[in-house]
C-alpha cells in the first residue's frame, strides 16, 4: 500500500502540491488523472523520493521514502519519468540490463540474464536489442524504459504518462502489458494517464487531482461519470456504455 | 554493465597500433639512439642515458597525460550530460592554471605534489562554479554549454594573466597553457601515474557514470546517489586536469574528440569505453608529438599546437554532422 499523509510542494509562491493524503490499495492499477498543472507528475515525483517534498510523508510498502536507503527503495518501487532529454548512446540491452542494478551492482547473474531477457520479450523488443537508444523512434524508445522497469522487477511500478509517443496499437498494447503485470506478478501499478478512456477501460482504482488536491477518487466505473469528470477537467463529458465499458466523450 | 561479455578483437588491434606508436616515439630524436644496438648491449653508454633519461619518460608521459586527459573529457561529458564539454570548455584547466600560479607566488617552496594538490582544488572549485552558472541559466541549446564554459575559463583565464604579469609570470604561464612534452625528463614526469590511477577509477566506477549519463531521475530509480557520483566525477577530473596542467601543460581539444569518436564507434556505455578512450587518448598524444617532432627537423613544435589544429578539424566535423537536439 501507498500512504500520502499531508504531501505538499511549492515553487516559490506557487503551491503545486497541497496537502495531499491518500492511500492506494495494494495490487492493479491505479490512474491519477487531471488536468495540466493539477500536480500529478509532482506527486508521483515526490512519492517516489525524486523530489524531496516540503511537508508530510509517503510510506510505500510500510517504507518512508524520504527515510529509506535509497537502494533498498530502488528494489521495492521503481519509476519512469517522461524525460524528453537526448539519451546516452546505450544499447537497449544494455538499458535493459541497468535495471537489475539495484540487486546486482554490476555483476549479473545467470537469474539477472532471465530477468533481462523476459522483459525484452515482454516488451516485444528482441529484434532492436541490440540497437542503440538514438537510434529508435520515440515510442520504441519508451517501449526500451518501460523494460527496463519491468527487469528491475520491483513490487511497486510508477510510470508517469508512460503513453506518451506510443501509437494507438502501442498504447493499448502497453495497458493491456500492465493489466498483465498486476494480475500475474502481483504488481502495483500507478500511472499518471491524460487519456481519461485508457484510465477507466484499464484501471481498477483512478485518483482525480485538481489545483493540486485530490478532487475525487474511487473505483474506475465510479470515477467515469458526466458530471464527475465534467466537474474536474470543467468541461461538457459525456459518458457512455460502449462494448460493456463506459467511454467518455468531449471532443465536440 | 557488464552483460555479455564479447572478445573485441578490435581494441586488441588498437592496443598493438598504440605500442607501435610508443616504439616509434622512443626512437625519435636528434641522438642516436637505435633499438638493434640497445637489445646487443652495443650502445654506447651515452645514448643509453638519452634513452633512459628522456626518451623512455617522454614516451611514458605521453601514454600516461594522453590517457587520462581523454578521460578526463569522457567522465566530464556523462556527468554534464553534453558532448561538447571537457576539462578546456568548463573553466577547469583555467582554474587549475590559477591556482597553480597562486601556489606559486604565495608557496614556491612547496613540494610540487602540493602544488598539484592546490591546483586541483582550483580545478574542482572552478568546475563547481560552471555547474552552478549552468544551473541557474536553464539552456535548451546544446552548444550554449560549452560556450557559457570557455567564457567562464576566459574570465578566469584573463584573472590569471593579469596576475602573473604582475608577478613577472607571464612566461611560466605561457608554458602551462601550451602543452610540450619537450622538456619531459625522468624526475619530472612522475606525478602523472595519478592520471592512470584515475583511469583506473574511472572503469572501476563506469556503470555508475554510465547511469548518471542518464539523468539524475534516473540515477536515484536506480537507487544510486546522484551528488556521489557527481562529485566522484568532478574529482577525477578537476585532479587528471591540474596533474597534466603541471607536468607538460594543458593539451586542447584531447578530451573533446577521442571520447566523441568512440561513442560513435562503440556507444555510450563506460564500462566498453573507457578501455577505448584510455588506448584512444595515448595513442593520438603520441602521433601529435611525434609529427611534432618530424615536421621541421631537428625543432620541435608544442604538442598543444599540433594538437589544436588537427582538434579543431575533427571538432568541427563532428559539430557539422551532429543534429542539432542532440
Amino acid at each position: 500500500m501507498i500512504v500520502a499523509s499531508n504531501v505538499s510542494k511549492s515553487y516559490g509562491a506557487a503551491c503545486v502540491v497541497d496537502g495531499v493524503s491518500l492511500q492506494l490499495p495494494k495490487g492493479g492499477i491505479t490512474s491519477i488523472i487531471g488536468p495540466n498543472g493539477a500536480g500529478k507528475s509532482t506527486l508521483l515525483s515526490m512519492v517516489s523520493r525524486l523530489m524531496a517534498m516540503d511537508a508530510g510523508t509517503v510510506t510505500v510498502g510500510g517504507l518512508d521514502v524520504s527515510k529509506a536507503a535509497s537502494d533498498e527503495l530502488a528494489r521495492r518501487l521503481s519509476i519512469l519519468r517522461q524525460d524528453n532529454h537526448m539519451t546516452a548512446r546505450l544499447t537497449v540491452r544494455d538499458l535493459v540490463s541497468f535495471g537489475r542494478y539495484p540487486y546486482t551492482k554490476g555483476r549479473l547473474t545467470l537469474d539477472d540474464k532471465e530477468h533481462i531477457e523476459r522483459a525484452i520479450r515482454y516488451l516485444d523488443l528482441a529484434a532492436l536489442s541490440e540497437r542503440f537508444l538514438d537510434e529508435l523512434s520515440g515510442g520504441q524508445r519508451q517501449r526500451a524504459f518501460v523494460a527496463m522497469v519491468l527487469a528491475q522487477d520491483t513490487d511497486y511500478v510508477l510510470l508517469d504518462e508512460p503513453l506518451n509517443s506510443l501509437d494507438m496499437k502501442h498504447a493499448s498494447a502497453m495497458m493491456k502489458l500492465m493489466k498483465r503485470a498486476a494480475t500475474e506478478l502481483g504488481k502495483t501499478v500507478v500511472l499518471v494517464l491524460h487519456d481519461i478512456n485508457f484510465a477507466g477501460w484499464y484501471s481498477d482504482y483512478i485518483v482525480a487531482m485538481k489545483d493540486g488536491r485530490v478532487a475525487a477518487q474511487g473505483p474506475a466505473a465510479e470515477m467515469i461519470q458526466p458530471q464527475v469528470l465534467s466537474e474536474i477537467y470543467e468541461m461538457e463529458i459525456a459518458v457512455h456504455e460502449l462494448a460493456g465499458q463506459r467511454i467518455s466523450v468531449y471532443y465536440g | 554493465m557488464s552483460n555479455y561479455h564479447q572478445p573485441e578483437p578490435f581494441l586488441i588491434l588498437a592496443i598493438v597500433a598504440t605500442a607501435l606508436l610508443a616504439l616509434v616515439s622512443l626512437f625519435v630524436g636528434v641522438s642516436d639512439v637505435s633499438l638493434p644496438a640497445l637489445l646487443a648491449g652495443t650502445a654506447e653508454p651515452r645514448a643509453v642515458e638519452v634513452f633512459l633519461v628522456s626518451r623512455v619518460p617522454r614516451t611514458l608521459a605521453l601514454v600516461l597525460a594522453g590517457a587520462s586527459m581523454a578521460i578526463g573529457g569522457l567522465v566530464m561529458q556523462m556527468v554534464v550530460r553534453n558532448r561538447f564539454v571537457e576539462p578546456s570548455t568548463t573553466g577547469t584547466s583555467e582554474s587549475a592554471a590559477l591556482g597553480f600560479l597562486t601556489v606559486t607566488l604565495l608557496a614556491p617552496g612547496w613540494p610540487l605534489v602540493a602544488k598539484m594538490a592546490v591546483s586541483a582544488l582550483f580545478a574542482l572549485g572552478g568546475t563547481a562554479l560552471f555547474l552552478r552558472i549552468l544551473k541557474a541559466v536553464p539552456l535548451r541549446d546544446v552548444l550554449l554549454v560549452p560556450l557559457v564554459g570557455i567564457m567562464l575559463g576566459g574570465v578566469i583565464g584573463a584573472l590569471t594573466a593579469f596576475i602573473a604579469y604582475r608577478a613577472n609570470l607571464m612566461a611560466s604561464l605561457l608554458a602551462w597553457n601550451m602543452g610540450d612534452f619537450s622538456g619531459v625528463i625522468r624526475g619530472r614526469y612522475e606525478l602523472l601515474w595519478i592520471g592512470l590511477v584515475c583511469c583506473v577509477l574511472a572503469y572501476v566506477a563506469a556503470d555508475r557514470f554510465t547511469v548518471a549519463g542518464m539523468g539524475k531521475d534516473f540515477t536515484t530509480n536506480l537507487g544510486l546517489n546522484y551528488k556521489r557520483v557527481m562529485t566522484l566525477g568532478l574529482v577525477i577530473v578537476s585532479l587528471v586536469s591540474a596533474v597534466v596542467l603541471v607536468s607538460v601543460g594543458s593539451i586542447p581539444f584531447l578530451g573533446l574528440i577521442v571520447p566523441n569518436i568512440v561513442s560513435l564507434m562503440v556507444g555510450d556505455n563506460m564500462r566498453r569505453t573507457v578501455p577505448w578512450v584510455t588506448v584512444g587518448g595515448a595513442a593520438m598524444v603520441l602521433a601529435c608529438d611525434i609529427v611534432g617532432r618530424l615536421i621541421r627537423f631537428p625543432y620541435e613544435i608544442p604538442i598543444a599546437v599540433v594538437m589544436g589544429v588537427v582538434g579543431a578539424a575533427v571538432f568541427l566535423y563532428l559539430l557539422l554532422r551532429t543534429p542539432r537536439h542532440a
